[in-house]
């Protein structure tokens, strides 16, 4: 994945500011809310949801065991439909990719249509270091940018944001990038959104450039499909002269059938609707009737080599909805910007540091910043168990182990500052497998129980900080049995 | 029936009321309770920490303690999660990193029968009034291994809505994580304490005297929060409440 992120601070130290922040944890707390109850509202609507939702991780699954013939079956297809396919094994690769095609056509700006691939490798920095404006189209997203801000969600990428910053947004950056704001702009979303139009309609008309992503790709006849709900990705796709697709190697599914599965339970797990009110699909090109040039970049950047984890890789079967993100407790408080990465929230904390690796500070810290209260799976449209992933790459971090990095294998050291840790877990073990040194502490314990401190030293202090802790009985339950034998030897 | 109580370390060593409730009303519903004195952790926190090679030892050691009992109980729906959903996960990781079938064998015979307390009482027992009085108005808080791991649904309030003198009123917000989650109320404690705060915020919005739950790690980490806060709402294990009778009531 691209640098852009990397340089964050472990989550814990992120996530204690966005805590810090009211305005913040309100924004999301409201937004996150609000969307979750529709969304268990949508899913009970279908009577077969459980069924879909196996279908679903079936079709992901067996797509990922056979995905090297479906990916050139795929290529095939796009070919014989006038496309060109690219193959990218890395973020430098694509963006090279991408920044040649767009020089080749001679222009210096483009517009885009929500692509997460684009931003996990960095896309826009790199077409801006070669003189090319990349300008974002989709409400949430142009907001981000005019903002100078980051992505803090996979669907709502704005929702840290409420109506009032985006109006001061608009109003001072619009002039900088196009058409300015209208004069005397308030925030009421009616307006908000009519001042995007005008705003985006000026680049939809003269771009000659478009570049998107997709949400899947089918195999059998090479067609791409995006699903939104503003349909300024319509525009993006169907307007200009040359559309540029990067898209993740996983997104494809075999058949068109398939997509019959995705269609229903994509929309309901991230935006609550029945159907997106957009769903666009192109197959290469069509004489005089849309874009006339057409490349699709297949990126693999780190998902090859999660394919080879064989309990990492079921977070390649995400479909991007964000359910997860919106019922995980901990996203609430933390925000997406505290996962520093394109892929925030559960998913994220699973996907990360398997693309990127477990070696920088942020993406070790990430399998821990989950409770592992498991609401992330109960909503997963394809039944990732997060949990699962989440423990096995906590395994990898403090153990180590062996993974497969670019296709070769490596193993891992453990990561570094676990080491105390490591040592009272394997003390613990210890004591646990000799019943009579547990028996010993916990009467130590009870014998001091008067001095003991109200705070705790060391890793100790961030429980004290907040709660109080519990004091310690007389007696542990065990010599109370022993003494009574469960009351029938006298005292109860 | 030859039941072994399965305490957790946590309850042996810092909630003995607990269990001694969980062996009162056991014994009154005509269960022969049994505690293995060689019993000591399941390996939860080590496993879900990602310890998971020394996690099992702890697993080994808990089949070898409790492998010859009919049934074995526990009053945590988190230990109880782990034996029953993960302990056959163990094996299966062993089984593929080589190692041969011998840790999923011996895990084996334990995992259908451990029970959480309030399974045990509804499935096994067969009972939802156990003859309890509790004469206070009580909320309770369903934790998330309980909920989703062990998915005890509405059994813990058919138990609750039977005792006698006991007002249960619904917690807002229920089915969200308290925030203790093991070692994450330590790695991320800023987000422990406020998802604490606002689960604590929640029971107090309810006018409850009391919350109820069937895990002490949890309502370790909301008592201790509302200590902090100065609630003055109780947080009391659920085996407390139906060990307690008109006879005998629980403080």
């Amino acid at each position: 994945m691209s640098g852009t992120y990397l340089g964050m601070p472990a989550f814990p130290e992120a996530a204690r500011e966005a805590v810090g922040n009211a305005t913040l944890r309100g924004n999301l707390r409201h937004a996150t809310h609000t969307i979750r109850a529709k969304r268990a509202t949508a899913v009970s609507e279908v009577s077969d949801w459980a069924e879909l939702r196996e279908a679903g991780k079936r079709i992901k699954d067996h797509t990922l065991r056979h995905l090297d013939r479906y990916l050139v079956q795929l290529e095939e297809a796009v070919t014989a439909a006038g496309g060109v396919v690219h193959w990218a094994a890395d973020a430098a690769e694509a963006n090279e990719i991408v920044t040649q095609l767009v020089k080749m056509t001679g222009e210096s700006e483009v517009v885009k249509v929500k692509s997460m691939a684009t931003q996990e490798i960095g896309l826009n920095e790199a077409l801006e270091a070669e003189g090319i404006h990349a300008y974002e189209t989709d409400l949430a997203e142009l907001i981000v940018q005019l903002g100078k801000d980051r992505p803090s969600h996979i669907l709502v990428p704005a929702i840290h944001r409420n109506r009032g910053e985006i109006r001061d947004i608009f109003a001072r950056e619009m002039s900088e990038w196009g058409r300015p704001a209208p004069e005397g702009l308030t925030d009421t979303p009616a307006e908000l959104a009519e001042a995007a139009r005008l705003h985006l309609r000026e680049k939809f008309l003269r771009a000659k450039v478009g570049i998107s992503g997709a949400n899947f790709m089918v195999a059998e006849t090479g067609t791409l499909v995006v699903v939104e709900s503003e349909g300024n990705g319509r525009m993006c796709l169907t307007l200009p002269e040359t559309l540029i697709s990067v898209v993740g190697i996983e997104k494809i599914v075999p058949a068109w059938q398939d997509l019959e599965v995705f269609l229903q339970t994509l929309p309901r797990s991230s935006t609550a609707e029945r159907m997106n009110p957009y769903t666009s699909t192109w197959t290469g090109t069509t004489d005089e009737d849309g874009p006339q040039n057409f490349h699709l970049v297949l990126l693999d950047n780190g998902r090859t080599d999660t394919l080879a984890d064989e309990v990492g890789r079921q977070a390649l079967r995400c479909i991007r909805c964000s359910a997860c993100l919106n019922v995980c407790p901990v996203y609430e408080r933390a925000g997406g910007h505290a996962y520093g990465s394109v892929y925030p929230g559960p998913i994220g904390a699973i996907l990360s540091p398997q693309l990127r690796g477990t070696g920088s500070e942020i993406d070790a810290s990430l399998p821990y910043a989950s409770s592992l209260c498991g609401a992330c799976y109960e909503v997963c449209p394809v039944a990732i168990d997060i949990p699962e992933v989440l423990v096995h790459l906590r395994e990898r971090v403090v153990q180590g182990g062996e993974v497969t990095r670019e296709g070769n294998k490596v193993v891992l050291r453990p990561a570094k500052g676990h080491a105390a840790e490591r040592a009272a877990m394997r003390a613990a073990r210890w004591a646990f497998t000799h019943p009579g040194v547990l028996r010993g502490g916990q009467r130590a314990a009870s014998r001091t129980r008067r001095f003991h401190p109200r705070t705790l030293p060391g890793p100790g202090r961030a429980w004290s900080g907040t709660r109080e802790l519990p004091p310690v009985p007389a007696e542990p339950f065990r010599d109370w049995w022993q003494r009574t034998r469960g009351g029938k030897d006298g005292d109860r | 029936m030859r039941v072994a109580l399965f305490l957790t370390c946590v309850n042996d060593t810092l909630y003995p009321d607990t269990g001694r409730a969980a062996v009162k009303l056991l014994t009154r519903l005509g269960v022969d309770v049994d505690f293995p004195m060689a019993q000591t952790c399941c390996g939860q926190a080590h496993y879900n920490t990602g310890y998971r090679h020394e996690a099992e030892p702890l697993a080994r050691h808990f089949s070898d303690v409790f492998g010859e009992y009919e049934a074995i109980v526990t009053p945590s729906g988190s230990c109880g999660a782990m034996v029953r959903e993960l302990y056959p996960r163990m094996g299966e990781r062993a089984r593929a990193e080589g190692r041969g079938d011998t840790l999923a064998a011996t895990l084996a015979p334990v995992v259908p029968k451990t029970y959480e307390l309030t399974e045990f009482l509804v499935d096994v027992l067969g009972v939802t009034d156990v003859g309890a009085y509790y004469p206070h108005t009580v909320t309770y808080h369903p934790t998330c291994h309980g909920l989703r791991g062990l998915g005890l649904g509405e059994r813990p309030r058919r138990l609750l809505r039977a005792v006698k003198g006991l007002e249960l009123v619904e917690l807002p917000g229920a089915d969200e994580c308290c925030g203790f989650g093991g070692t994450f109320a330590l790695k991320n404690s800023d987000v422990s304490a406020a998802m604490g705060a606002d689960k604590v915020r929640n029971a107090e919005s309810t006018g409850a005297e009391v919350l109820c739950a069937a895990d002490n790690s949890c309502l370790m980490h909301i008592g201790g929060t509302m200590a902090r806060l100065r609630t003055g709402m109780r947080p009391v294990h659920i085996a407390e409440i139906l060990a307690s009778t008109e006879e005998e009531p629980a403080v």
